[in-house]
């Protein structure tokens, strides 16, 4: 199992290496680069132009080097922490996202559990009570958050939340505290209006899951551990809690590699429309105005958060079923 | 028949699942009690209802069924009044203590049954949780002491160890072990042994038999093959879609049956003593009209030279890897094939028979050029040439493959369920490139009346037929090339024995109309004796004997042979199997056969020894002939 661990590790390092190789040509694949588009939009301004600044920040960060050489500092600077610098702030990377990130770690890790707390007890539901009218209506109402689109959900909250509780339009707290250090007021205002994106971005998300864990578990339902179980005169829910639920969980299991990436980039459009200061409305407009180092940066960080969420439940599924643990795997 | 000493009575029980278009009725008010301390068989065809009464005794029914009638639990033992289990509460407490406790059951698929996610000692322990105050320690304690009696060797590793880690046989005796754990007063075995091997079989019904006595416990078999019954029963209740035709005794129901169901059934096994050409009478019998297909191609198949396919030193290695949580994991080898050979002659139908995980399957696959074996060669020569089978490629592998066709055991899933019956029999025809599409249409209706099914069916899914049906479209659909050669691999393994006798009789017509050479896999003893000219036996990858039917039935030689021989439980009262002579650990242990047949360990010591007349016995070389005869 060490072994397996620390083989899954080590395939992690030419996988990385294989996608930030992709990540830059794609980056490189528009014509002109970040200096190219500030100028035209200068020039559009009707402002003068200092070539000999725009020419030494060109020099700076090695734009006159031929493309695999930039690749090569790129992913050397990562390697040491040194993510670039974004030219649309004039700032380092890091410091960019910096507050961004958490926010958005915040905002995605109440969704996840709202998605759960709400998604696990009617699937269970509506797959033990299969073609009940209990059923029907949660599975109705689960279609219906499925199909309504995100940015109206946000619109239709946002107006209630400001009529029925007075919260301020948009943003993920008071305006007031947009720029201010971490405090008591600041936190309680980041509660108050947290829920918003909680519920809009997990309806589908909660929808998609009931239908998931309802499929699943009537899969299970039918399988004949079951009988055996109640004919040794174990109760229905007792049954249920320790054999078909339990089963079914691998596809949760599974789902957390894709759960993480989700969380960072997932809901750019709500957040838009929220005005979030969480990191998907930044991501977007980086790739937009060709600030390299900032979209490079932003599309590694989603590639390793998913390389590590599929290792994360890769090794959690090894640890809860034993047949993936024990088994050997045999070759042809 | 006094209340009072039937253990269980069922009276006028009627059982309606409600599907789709309206109601089926699957029992009609049954009638029958289970004495205590004795043996009911429940015999029954799949679908005659036999499973729907075990499940309405436990209240286990699907909630779709609907139940009337009663069925009285007479519990004297514990202490109980009687009391009528249909009146109870769906999973109440009142069934929910008598499930597990006083009736417990055991089911036909031991993989399926178990969770593959608990331990087996978890799964076992937990019937005492439920039904006990025994404490953790106590309960390890009593589920460990069961283990070593149900044939454990090592009950404390055993505990914590996985269904999917342990054998069928095994797995079934952790089944065994969790229904008896509270010493009910009725057991149910649902087919306990239908998914086992024949050896594995009388294992099992040995250690059911004895501790069916030991604990004084009834116990309801519900089964269909009526050699488990005379081997087991001492009343037997036979059920036939639905309706009790007939109980009684066992003596009464053997040396006396009344109903043309129960004599139907009995006709329709295969035993030992059939005389030459005597045939099988299937309750459904299918009549074969080979003549109209391919009527004047088999002719030319008289020539050719006498030995279609010769099999030479055959050897294929499986690795395995199994890892721990921690260091390397560890590579197991395990032979599947070791150094097999032997001739299948033209015409003639040679059979191979084995216990699961023999690699009869393994040489099968082999010989159809989907597994590469490590070495040995296979020549195939059907009079236009000796070729090596092993090493075509491209279009002569392409016109091999229409000369050797393939029947497998599963009907279910070896017919696409997304095409007609139309399209998997014309597909061979398309890729082959034979005919035109009006052609084809032809052959396919020919193929369909050549095994004996409707044309009409001709545009039906697969999901619209039984399964004797179904596998009747399999041997259609092999037929389709007019193959040289048809390997049936377990064909007959899935199906009822009713519908068994009507497959291979369908087969037999059909090798003698066609001249067809056959290959025959199958652990059924009975059934290859039925079907084959001659028989090899294989055992652990090598072929242990191999010998003309008779030779191989009335005078075996390896211990191996015997011992399959004696694990058959034969319909017949007078013929009980023998349990003390069963080998426990298997009859597949070498060290059980005796010095003349083991290797003892050193590599290529066996060889064949000839015997003369065609037999053959793996043997030291230093054995002689005389030494062999038993």
């Amino acid at each position: 199992m060490l072994r397996y661990i620390l083989w899954r590790i080590a395939v992690m390092v030419p996988t990385l290496l294989i996608i930030s190789a992709l990540v830059f040509t794609i980056i490189e694949l528009p014509p002109g680069d970040y200096f190219e588009s500030y100028i035209a939009e200068l020039r559009a301004q009707g402002e003068g132009v200092d070539m000999e600044q725009i020419e030494s920040l060109r020099q700076q960060y090695g734009f006159d080097q031929p493309p695999l050489l930039r690749y090569v500092y790129w992913v050397g600077g990562m390697l040491q922490g040194d993510f670039g610098y974004s030219f649309e702030y004039e700032l380092p990377v890091s410091e960019v996202v910096g507050d961004r990130l958490w926010l958005t770690i915040l905002v995605s890790f109440f969704t996840i559990i709202f998605t759960w707390i709400i998604a696990f007890p009617i699937g269970i539901y509506a797959a033990t009570n299969q073609y009940s009218w209990g059923d029907y209506g949660l599975s109705l109402v689960g279609l219906i958050g499925i199909a309504i689109p995100n940015f109206m959900l946000a619109l239709i909250l946002m107006y209630f939340a400001n009529i029925w509780f007075g919260t301020s339009i948009g943003h993920l707290m008071d305006q007031k505290y947009l720029s201010e250090p971490m405090s008591w007021e600041k936190a309680k205002s980041i509660l108050e209006h947290i829920w918003i994106p909680v519920i809009i971005v997990g309806a589908a998300g909660t929808a998609g899951m009931i239908r998931r864990l309802r499929a699943n578990l009537l899969d299970e339902l039918q399988k004949q551990y079951v009988v055996t179980a109640r004919a040794k005169g174990l109760s229905r829910t007792r049954t249920l809690v320790k054999y078909p639920l339990r089963m079914a969980l691998n596809f949760f299991i599974s789902d957390i590699g894709s759960i993480l990436p989700a969380i960072i980039s997932g809901a750019e459009i709500t957040a838009i429309v929220l005005s979030l200061e969480t990191t998907g409305p930044m991501l977007i407009k980086a790739l937009q105005s060709q600030d390299m180092y900032l979209a490079g940066s932003f599309l590694m960080f989603l590639a390793f958060l998913t390389v590590i969420g599929v290792l994360i439940s890769d090794l959690a599924l090894a640890v809860l079923d034993p047949r993936i643990r024990l088994q050997g795997r045999s070759t042809k | 028949m006094t209340s009072g000493a039937d253990l269980l009575r069922v009276e006028g029980l009627r059982i309606t699942f409600s599907v789709l278009g309206g109601n089926v009725e699957a029992v009609r008010g049954a009638n029958f009690r289970i004495l205590p301390g004795k043996v009911t068989a429940l015999v029954g065809e799949s679908g005659s209802g036999k499973s729907a009464i075990s499940q309405a005794i436990m209240g286990i029914l699907p909630t779709v069924a609907k139940v009337g009638g009663r069925v009285l639990f007479n519990d004297t033992a514990a202490g109980a009044k009687p009391v009528d289990l249909l009146s109870l509460e769906t999973d109440g407490s009142e069934i929910q203590e008598i499930r597990g406790a006083r009736i417990s059951k055991i089911f036909q698929e031991p993989m399926t049954s178990l969770s593959p996610l608990h331990t087996i000692g978890n799964q076992i322990s937990e019937v005492l949780k439920i039904h006990t105050d025994a404490d953790k320690a106590e309960r390890r304690a009593r589920t460990e002491e069961l283990l070593g009696y149900v044939g454990f060797g090592n009950p404390k590793r055993a505990y914590d160890m996985y269904p999917f880690e342990l054998s069928g046989g095994m797995r079934q005796r952790a089944m065994i072990a969790m229904a008896l754990i509270c010493r009910p007063a009725l057991l149910i075995a649902d087919e306990p042994t239908t998914a086992l091997d024949v050896t594995v079989q009388a294992q099992i019904l040995q250690l059911l038999r004895e501790l069916q006595s030991k604990l004084n416990m009834a116990m309801l078999l519900i089964t269909h093959d009526l050699g488990v019954v005379a081997n087991m029963a001492d009343e037997v209740v036979v059920i036939y879609h639905g309706d009790i035709v007939e109980a009684g005794p066992v003596d009464a129901i053997f040396r006396n049956p009344q109903h043309p169901y129960l004599k139907g059934l009995m006709a329709a096994v295969p035993h030992f003593d059939m005389k030459p050409g005597e045939r099988l009478k299937a309750l459904r019998e299918v009549p074969v009209k080979a003549g109209t297909l391919l009527g004047t191609q088999h002719v030319k198949k008289a020539a050719g030279p006498d030995v279609l396919v010769s099999v030479r030193n055959l050897c294929k290695t499986f690795s395995t890897r199994s890892s721990g949580w921690f260091g390397s994991g560890t590579t197991s080898r395990h032979r599947a094939v070791d150094d097999v050979s032997f001739d299948i002659r033209r015409g003639e139908c040679l059979g191979l028979v084995g216990e699961s995980g023999c690699g009869k399957t393994t040489v099968s696959k082999i010989l159809m050029r989907a597994v590469t074996p490590d070495q040995g060669s296979v020549t195939f020569d059907d009079g236009e040439g000796a070729v090596d089978v092993l090493k075509l490629d491209g279009a002569e592998l392409k016109a091999l493959r229409s000369k050797i066709q393939m029947v497998f055991q599963d009907p279910v899933s070896s017919l696409s369920p997304r095409m007609t019956v139309k399209n998997i029999l014309s597909e061979p025809l398309e890729i082959h490139g034979r005919g035109d599409p009006k052609s084809r249409v032809e052959t396919v209706r020919s193929l369909l009346q050549a095994v004996g099914l409707d044309q009409r069916f001709i545009n039906r899914y697969p999901h619209s037929f039984s399964g004797g049906q179904r596998q009747r479209i399999g041997i259609a659909r092999a037929l389709a090339l007019v193959p040289q050669l048809l390997i049936c691999d377990e064909p007959v393994s899935a199906l009822d024995v009713s519908v068994q006798a009507q497959i291979l009789n369908l087969l037999k017509d059909l090798q003698k109309e066609l001249g067809l050479t056959m290959l025959f896999i199958s652990h059924n003893l009975a059934v290859v004796d039925y079907m084959a000219d001659r028989i090899a036996v294989m055992c652990s990858g090598r072929i242990v004997e191999l010998a003309p039917r008779e030779v191989l039935m009335r005078n075996p030689v390896h211990p191996y042979t015997k011992s399959l021989l004696a694990a058959v439980p034969y319909p017949d009262l007078d013929r009980k199997l023998d349990f003390d002579a069963l080998q426990a650990s298997g009859c597949s242990d070498q060290r059980q056969w005796g010095a003349q047949f083991s290797d003892g360990g050193e590599e290529n010591a066996l060889f064949p020894a000839d015997l003369g007349g065609g037999h053959y016995v793996l043997a030291r070389k230093s054995a002689d002939a005389r030494e062999l005869r038993p």
